[in-house]
């Protein structure tokens, strides 16, 4: 039974999660009887050491891995009691993706990237591609719209990241690192549009980083070490050093 | 999504050369392999193509249209008795020696003797002279690819009204004709069937085949049987008779095993570069399949732009081989070369291409299906 009841203003409730990666007869727990939440309108930050499972825990509250034991809610629904093929569908239609590598596809344009969570929808390229460019306006590039991602800039690729993983309007907004792969400037432009974006819209947005120059932008930080949230706090942690 | 798919196979244009490439080279391969195999099967019944008749009658001996055993001179009576036979005429096939007047070294020649009354058997494409001019005394219609080969072989251009030697007898050209090329390359003399007897080798029996027609209201297969029935002897209609060269050429030559091997290395050539290539290809795009995953692409969504993306190098790589090999029959000479480009031939390719997408595909989406979303999340 599933002691937690979800409010309008929880976006993701863990309880108890266990998960663990099996290698041949070596098993390497992860996840260790995980409980957090994250809040609709919030920019909750996940923090901690590598290798801590702060990755992992942002692919189990997504969907995109399954926890081995505990509970996942997630804008209201039970992913553990999902289908795979559910879990896929529920993740095009409330979840944006922001990758440390952008991951844009290289041989589509940056609008076409944009486009790509509406084509997944099943959105015609006819309808979508002139919501990526608004998108792309948004984000503050629209002369870049039939560039490819070689040609932009590691800022303005997380830029077309940002407006892919908002063209759908989900509620929620997973970000792994978001901001290690650029320079500090161009990391708070990126923040700055980020919590911008998010708040103006109530979404939840989860952040994982051990980017100490972001912490600053966080409503809630949640400090992970060896596998489970050690604290919750409404505030930058005190000495988040961690490094690669 | 299918267009998000070719956008990514068209967008790496060196893999996209190498898919396709890989796929043509199949094609060209298993298309003139086959080509090859129809090509040699087409000498194996050459006799049947250049001597036109609805039936022939051979000893019940012969397997192929190469064996030429002798019949009694008799025989074209019998079989001008069997009732539903229009007419019977007799028909000599056999080898013989052409040498300059001004002597020299010999050319080996397939000599056909014709019945002189009905010239049944005659060439049908005749480039210069008349048939009718067998007639006169020593003359000879020559295949025009005896006249190039004494040419370039001896020095000296024959033309029509020319004589050469055939097995130390004079032989006078009164006509050309073009005629289907034969094993080992034989060309074609013909003569009158009287005549073919002082040219050639002297034997007891010189008859090999007697030609003949059914009379109306009857079939070939029906007057065939009857002759068979009636005279003790082998009648076969001109398609069996094909049918039956060919069959024998399939089983008791290496033909088939060389040909076997051509389309089977160019099945596994494409199997492997185009199948190798575009597996590479997917497992390059892990990481972007990956992140489509997260973002909500099903397996069935992907699987259908690999097999998209799959079904388009086929198409392109089988177009672009049909087409080199198309080109390349075009250019060769007609008759000369042992390929034949029949419409089967195409099709049976375009299975084998898409066989080999197929798996690709398979092989491929197999892989996309265990892809875990969850791969975008590293570094």
């Amino acid at each position: 039974m599933n002691p937690f009841t979800p409010s309008p203003e929880t976006a993701v409730h863990l309880s108890r999660v266990d998960k663990a990666f099996r290698h041949g007869d070596l098993v390497t727990p992860i996840l260790k009887q995980v409980e957090f939440t994250a809040r609709m309108g919030e920019m909750t930050f996940v923090v901690g050491p590598s290798g801590c499972g702060k990755t992992t825990l942002l692919s189990v509250l997504c969907g995109t891995l399954d926890a081995d034991a505990g509970e996942v809610t997630t804008l209201g629904h039970a992913l553990h009691q999902m289908s795979p093929a559910h879990i896929t569908r529920f993740r095009s239609r409330n979840v944006g993706f922001i990758f440390q590598q952008f991951n844009l596809l290289p041989t589509l344009t940056a609008a076409e990237n944009i486009a790509v969570p509406l084509r997944i929808q099943g959105v015609s390229a006819g309808k979508a591609i002139p919501r990526a460019r608004e998108w792309l306006a948004r984000v503050g590039i629209p002369e870049k719209a039939n560039e490819r991602p070689n040609r932009l800039s590691g800022g303005q690729q997380q830029r077309v990241a940002i407006a892919r993983a908002l063209v759908h309007e989900p509620a929620l907004i997973v970000c792994d690192e978001p901001t290690s792969a650029l320079d500090s400037a161009t990391g708070h432009q990126v923040m700055d549009l980020l919590r911008e974006t998010g708040r103006a819209s109530q979404r939840a947005v989860i952040v994982v980083t051990h980017d100490p120059r972001i912490y600053s932008y966080a409503d809630c930080v949640a400090q992970m070490e060896d596998g489970r949230i050690l604290r919750v706090t409404a505030s930058v942690p005190d000495a988040p050093h961690s490094t690669h | 999504m299918t267009d998000i798919g070719l956008r990514m196979l068209f967008g790496d244009r060196a893999k996209y050369a190498m898919l396709v490439s890989g796929v043509c080279f199949a094609t060209i391969l298993m298309t003139q392999g086959l080509a090859l195999f129809f090509g040699i099967l087409g000498f194996s019944y050459a006799t049947m193509t250049n001597i036109r008749a609805p039936i022939w009658v051979v000893d019940p001996l012969v397997q192929q249209a190469g064996d030429n055993q002798p019949l009694r001179d008799t025989d074209v009576n019998r079989v001008r008795s069997v009732e539903g036979v229009a007419w019977a005429a007799p028909l000599y096939v056999g080898n013989a020696q052409a040498r300059l007047l001004t002597g020299g070294a010999t050319q080996p020649l397939m000599l056909v003797g014709l019945d002189a009354d009905t010239l049944a058997g005659a060439p049908t494409k005749l480039v210069e002279g008349s048939i009718h001019d067998l007639r006169q005394p020593d003359s000879v219609v020559v295949d025009a690819r005896f006249l190039e080969m004494m040419g370039a072989l001896r020095g000296v251009q024959l033309k029509l009204g020319d004589a050469f030697e055939m097995n130390d007898r004079r032989a006078v050209i009164v006509g050309i004709a073009k005629v289907a090329q034969g094993m080992a390359g034989a060309t074609y003399v013909f003569t009158t069937w009287d005549r073919a007897r002082h040219y050639a080798p002297a034997q007891r029996r010189m008859l090999t085949h007697v030609l003949a027609s059914p009379a109306p209201g009857k079939t070939e297969a029906e007057v065939a049987q009857a002759i068979s029935r009636q005279t003790g002897l082998r009648a076969l209609t001109e398609a069996e008779f094909k049918r039956m060269s060919a069959r024998w050429m399939l089983f008791n030559s290496p033909i088939p095993y060389v040909v076997g091997l051509i389309v089977g290395i160019g099945f596994i050539i494409g199997l492997g570069v185009s199948g190798q290539t575009f597996y590479t290809f997917v497992l390059e795009n892990t990481r972007q399949l990956g992140a489509l995953k997260a973002m909500g692409a099903s397996n069935l969504k992907l699987a259908l732009m690999i097999m998209t993306q799959a079904g388009i190098v086929g198409v392109v790589g089988f177009g672009l081989g049909v087409g080199v090999m198309s080109g390349f029959f075009a250019m060769l000479p007609e008759g000369r070369a042992p390929l034949v480009l029949l419409w089967q031939i195409p099709v049976i390719v375009l299975i084998a291409i898409t066989l080999i997408c197929m798996g690709t595909a398979l092989l491929s989406v197999w892989r996309v299906t265990r892809i875990e979303p969850a791969i975008v999340f590293r570094a």
